[in-house]
């Protein structure tokens, strides 16, 4: 009880405009796919379109706004981004036709970049893995990136897998091959030639 | 360049129109460097040329100076060519003796390089003092204005034009499509904000219309022909049968008494199929005229011969009943016409996930007019297709507008009819309303104060746009209901919200067949397909075709008083030419050089404007210069070069592009 | 539209099964495979294809995913003017994605251009991207299936289930917001298919495997409106979806305390086994849940000897 008169109790929430970074803001703006997030009319269709937006701390629609004004750090640390599950039932809805889940595609990057995501977080960790292994092999094999996710996030989630893990194996749907394609050195050529850095 | 005319006199005058044209063009610059050219007496630039002072400054200078050619370089012909040419005409000119060159739209406006802009502002206006040299004094043709008046629609747009232009005198003759008049208002209950009752104040002007003997009301009739100009429009007009004669008719319904079907069983259109009516029925009870109509898809007379036709037999000696009526085409002559053609409401169905027609409850606002309208399908109760009220009660607002997969405009009138049936519903039903909007928008007379009352009534407003409507129950509580699920934008929270009926305020979009009249009538839409206006300020009620004038909601959504206000307008602008009995044509017409036409007639089909015709005994071309709009599409076509253009002659249009090019 | 008339000529297409047809999804593609079969439709798988980066890539580097789907649609072009038919919708979307961005944004055009080029690999080309319910519904038509029907369904009510990729936000596969096409498909072998309106919502696709209670509770909520319609198994078209809504049943048994047993089928099984297919080469065998009613609806007594 006593703990409400401490201050640390107490967050600010008060945004100074020299939080705000405009010139990100604009950048996002600008990339591919990105470009409805100015003609947005904060009407929330997205978010309750959205099945996973009763759980994110900030609804698709307050991502976009916060976008617009350039708060990074809000945006980036924010747990929408990595609950979008990238199901396109806002992108069709919107009614100013707003790519917003390439838009959280696009943040997804940012944050992946900039590392700004909690450690042991297992989402950037997957995909991390999954982009390796695709890019060694050409294919991908669910049981080994679940392995690797598992090992690097949490260990004990592997606990909890077993009995799925199990089942599968008994229906004959768990491979441990670990296929590879024959072209995957064009592959790789393709991926490494050079790009144009955002 | 020498032009054989040694006594050309040019004024020339660039406007500055504040730093419109100033801010990007260097006018001191472009008038010094026209000082240097040939011909040119005067040359100045002004803050407004448009301005008193500065049309003065023309007048003054023609004086001074005997001036014989005046050259403006400013805005768009279509704002100020008229200006101008008056003031070249007080100075004691020919009109005709002007020319303007538009340096805003087609410089300033759209170039940032103040250096190029410059430059181009001089091949602009070097083409123009070339051109004006080979100008003529021409005169204007004045054609005669029929009084008789066209009004089509006979919404509440049409009704106010009709009477006014009744009222004046005129004759009127108003074509209404439906078996009614009143249009959209004849279905409303109230009207907002001030909750007067919408029959109340219809029905009278309905009544007047009918009762006026300076209008000719023509329902169940539609436009099939118009041709002519301003002044002299000759139309044909459609006539649908009855099957009922008007003039015999008292409207005492018996007949629909008397009708072999006992029970109501056809779709009721009136009520939007919430009610039913007899293949024999009026619209409703205050219709104008008050006369039944037959509709031949249901009637058993026209689908086997084999009715008892106890209508008929009921009417006795008042005899009518017409089964044998046939379509008739009326040909009327008009000076004038006044579109007042409304709008439709957005088809629901078209959001597929707001469940309009997969589910019962789902109702469009229209609908539940007639549901609250006493002599609606319900008596005026709001109730359920099960017959039971409503206990919560969700109004979802913007459907079909405001939305790039239906329309991308704001209909207007959505809030504010939404916040009236949220009135309406509560206190009909006691039920629990919310709203769901993107943004309230109440900028009326009385708007804000009905919005603040409503808030005040315990109305819920709820700031998110629906993302769908459903009949899924994630908790006990929502088990039979309809379940909105929504972001609370302004708690910041996403909510479900089960409800027992959900009202769609569907947005107002143009009529399905706008652009087949608008080709009719030979005017234009803006992209959205509303007529389109000959300027969005200053001739809100014209058209760019001179004689046919706008009212209402055919022009763009816009509540009931804003019709009555601009069908008002409407009236008054076809009495000023009306009132002045003719109009003056501009001459910039095609005229044929009747010794070199060598009577190929290729140029007859090319006229837009039938204006050309071929005359048998001298076997050449003719154009009757008061249907010719000056398109130049036989100019350019004639073979032999015979037909010139007024305005465009050869020499005129050559200097001008010479002009144009003459600094490479 | 083409559709293959009385089997003369048969009608092929190139297939691209995508990572999971080899592993939890396996039965999907084997149900297609034997399906496409029993219609006289000749499929070829194509060569060395790569995978297609899912979510994953688009999280990582949006051209290094174009990439990736570029070379697939590259080698579909080289294997000549055929539709290439993608059961996967993630495989599909993010092949179907490319080649909008490709149209929509020259920068992205120029990039995954160039990439090919550098590596030798041939450009892509106006290569049709196809989902089987698309295919099926419209180059074979529901008339059709109903005509080679050979088996009429004694089985319980079904709901369709459409998940996300594959309508949206491209709605070829089928209509956006209410898709009829798999209930049609269905229908014409004598399924009852319920009015089911949760049947474009998302299964939450790889969340089950990283933020796993969420990921099932999403899943909890389809089965939960499952139920409540009257359904008693539910056929999908996607190997995500079958996956998520088979896998953890028994977890949401001991969650939340509701009992659920509900098969979970591709509707490609159901199509192919009323076309005559048999058990295992429809990979029947492979369902998780619901194994009894499997069991029960699909097997002939010999068969369930060997399921058993």
């Amino acid at each position: 009880m006593l703990g409400i008169y401490k201050q640390e109790a107490y967050e600010r929430h008060l945004r100074f405009q020299r939080d705000a970074d405009p010139t990100w803001g604009r950048k996002i703006t600008a990339l591919p796919g990105c470009e409805g997030i100015l003609t947005c009319m904060q009407c929330g269709t997205c978010s309750a379109a959205c099945p996973l937006s009763v759980y994110m701390d900030y609804t698709p629609r307050r991502i976009i706004a916060t976008v617009r004004e350039g708060f990074r750090e809000d945006v980036l640390r924010s747990q929408t981004i990595w609950l979008c599950a990238s199901c396109y039932a806002c992108r069709v809805r919107c009614p100013r036709e707003i790519n917003i889940t390439d838009v959280m595609y696009a943040l997804k990057r940012e944050a992946i970049r900039n590392r700004m995501y909690p450690p042991h977080f297992p989402i950037p960790i997957l995909a991390r893995a999954f982009f390796d292994m695709v890019k060694r092999r050409g294919r991908s094999t669910e049981f080994w990136l679940v392995l690797r996710m598992a090992l690097r996030s949490n260990p004990l989630i592997l606990l909890g897998m077993a009995k799925t893990g199990w089942h599968l194996w008994r229906t004959g749907r768990l491979s441990l091959g670990y296929e590879k394609i024959r072209g995957v050195g064009e592959l790789q050529k393709a991926l490494a030639s050079p790009r144009e850095e955002v | 360049m020498s032009n054989g005319n040694g006594s050309v006199r040019i004024g020339f005058y660039v406007c500055h129109c504040g730093t419109n044209i100033a801010g990007v063009v260097d006018v001191k610059a472009l008038a010094e460097w026209a000082a240097t050219v040939p011909s040119v007496v005067v040359s100045r630039d002004y803050k407004y040329m448009c301005s008193d002072p500065g049309q003065e400054l023309i007048q003054q200078d023609i004086r001074d100076h005997h001036l014989n050619r005046i050259v403006v370089a400013s805005c768009s012909p279509h704002l100020h060519e008229r200006t101008f040419q008056t003031a070249t005409a007080k100075g004691g000119l020919s009109p005709y003796y002007f020319q303007m060159v538009n340096i805003r739209e087609h410089d300033s406006w759209v170039h940032k390089d103040k250096k190029a802009a410059t430059e181009k502002a001089k091949d602009l206006v070097r083409a123009a003092l070339r051109r004006v040299v080979f100008h003529e004094p021409l005169e204007k043709k004045q054609v005669p204005v029929r009084s008789d008046v066209l009004v089509v629609g006979g919404g509440i747009a049409g009704i106010h034009a009709a009477l006014t232009l009744a009222n004046a005198g005129k004759h009127v003759y108003l074509v209404e499509r439906e078996a009614t008049i009143g249009g959209h208002m004849a279905k409303f209950d109230k009207t907002f904000p001030t909750l007067d009752c919408a029959a109340c104040i219809l029905t009278p002007k309905m009544t007047a219309v009918r009762s006026h003997p300076n209008i000719t009301m023509w329902t169940l009739s539609e436009v099939a022909e118009v041709g002519g100009y301003v002044g002299n429009y000759h139309v044909k007009v459609r006539r649908k049968p009855r099957y009922v004669l008007e003039d015999a008719c008292i409207g005492c319904l018996e007949c629909i008494e008397a009708c072999v079907y006992k029970q109501a069983k056809v779709s009721d259109e009136f009520n939007l199929g919430l009610g039913k009516r007899k293949p024999i029925y009026i619209p409703f009870p205050q219709a104008v005229p008050q006369v039944v109509l037959i509709d031949p898809e249901t009637c058993i007379e026209f689908k086997s011969g084999k009715c008892k036709k106890t209508c008929v037999e009921i009417c006795a000696d008042r005899n009518a009943i017409d089964f044998k009526q046939q379509e008739e085409i009326k040909e009327i002559e008009v000076g004038t016409i006044i579109m007042s053609t409304g709008f439709q409401t957005v088809d629901a169905a078209r959001i597929p996930y707001y469940g309009y027609g997969a589910y019962p409850n789902v109702y469009t606002s229209l609908e539940v007019e007639r549901l609250i309208n006493a002599s609606g399908p319900t008596g005026g109760e709001v109730i359920l297709r099960d017959g039971k009220k409503p206990k919560a009660v969700g109004i979802v607002h913007c459907v079909g507008s405001r939305d790039e997969n239906t329309n991308r405009w704001c209909s207007r009138v959505c809030c504010m009819y939404s916040l009236k049936l949220a009135h309406l519903i509560k206190e009909h039903t006691d039920a629990e309303v919310f709203n769901f909007y993107i943004d309230i928008r109440t900028p009326g007379k009385g708007f804000e104060e009905f919005y603040c009352k409503l808030l005040s009534e315990g109305v819920h407003f709820i700031r998110g746009r629906v993302a769908e409507v459903t009949d899924w129950a994630l908790d006990p509580s929502e088990e039979g209901k309809l379940v909105i699920r929504v972001e609370d934008t302004l708690i910041g929270r996403v909510r479900r919200i089960p409800v027992d009926m959900v009202v769609l305020s569907v947005g107002l979009e143009p009529h399905a067949d706008a652009d087949e009249v608008r080709r009719q009538f030979n005017i234009t839409c803006s992209t959205e397909g509303w007529f389109l206006e000959r300027h969005p300020k200053l001739a809100p009620v014209n058209t760019f075709t001179d004689g046919i004038f706008l009212a209402g909601c055919c022009q763009g959504p816009k509540d009931i008083p804003d019709t009555v206000a601009q069908a008002g307008a409407a009236a008054a602008e076809a009495l000023v030419l009306i009132d002045a009995g003719h109009v003056e044509l501009e001459p910039n017409t095609a005229y044929v050089l009747e010794d070199e036409c060598s009577g190929c007639k290729s140029c007859l089909s090319l006229c837009p404007y039938t204006a050309i015709a071929y005359h048998e005994e001298k076997k050449k071309a003719e154009i009757n210069e008061v249907l010719c709009k000056g398109c130049g599409v036989c100019v350019a076509a004639c073979p032999s070069g015979s037909i010139q253009q007024h305005m465009f002659q050869d020499e005129q249009i050559f200097a001008e592009i010479e002009g144009v090019l003459a600094h490479a | 539209m083409a559709n293959s008339t009385s089997g003369q000529e048969k009608k092929s297409y190139l297939y691209f099964p995508g990572c999971t047809m080899q592993a939890t999804g396996i039965a999907y593609g084997e149900s297609v495979r034997t399906l496409f079969r029993l219609l006289g439709l000749q499929v070829e798988e194509l060569e060395d294809w790569n995978c297609c980066g899912a979510t994953s890539y688009m999280s990582i580097d949006e051209r290094a995913a174009f990439v990736l789907s570029a070379r697939n649609l590259s080698l579909a072009r080289q294997a000549g003017p055929r539709d290439l038919v993608v059961p996967c919708t993630a495989c599909f979307l993010m092949l179907r994605k490319t080649q909008e961005y490709v149209r929509q944004y020259p920068s992205i055009r120029q990039e995954v251009e160039g990439a090919l080029k550098q590596a030798g690999i041939p450009p892509m080309g106006p290569v049709r991207v196809r989902h089987p319910l698309d295919v099926l519904y419209s180059d074979v038509g529901v008339e059709q299936i109903r005509a080679k029907a050979t088996r009429r369904w004694h089985g319980g009510r079904l709901a369709c289930y459409y998940g996300c990729q594959a309508l949206r936000p491209y709605a070829e596969a089928d209509q956006a917001y209410n898709p009829m096409r798999m209930d049609e498909l269905l229908q014409a072998v004598g399924v009852t298919t319920v009015d089911f309106p949760l049947k474009t919502k998302c299964c939450g696709g790889s969340l089950t495997g990283t933020i796993h209670p969420v990921g099932v509770r999403l899943n909890y909520i389809i089965l939960k409106e499952v139920a409540r319609r009257g359904a008693q198994a539910v056929a999908t078209m996607c190997s995500l979806c079958q996956f998520n809504l088979d896998a953890y049943q028994s977890e949401m048994r001991e969650e939340a305390h509701e009992v659920f047993d509900v098969p979970i089928l591709y509707f490609t099984q159901i199509l192919g086994w009323a076309l005559g297919g048999d058990f295992r080469s429809l990979g029947l065998h492979r369902g998780i849940a619901g194994r009894n009613l499997i069991g029960q609806w699909f097997t002939t007594p010999k068969e369930v000897e060997a399921y058993v």
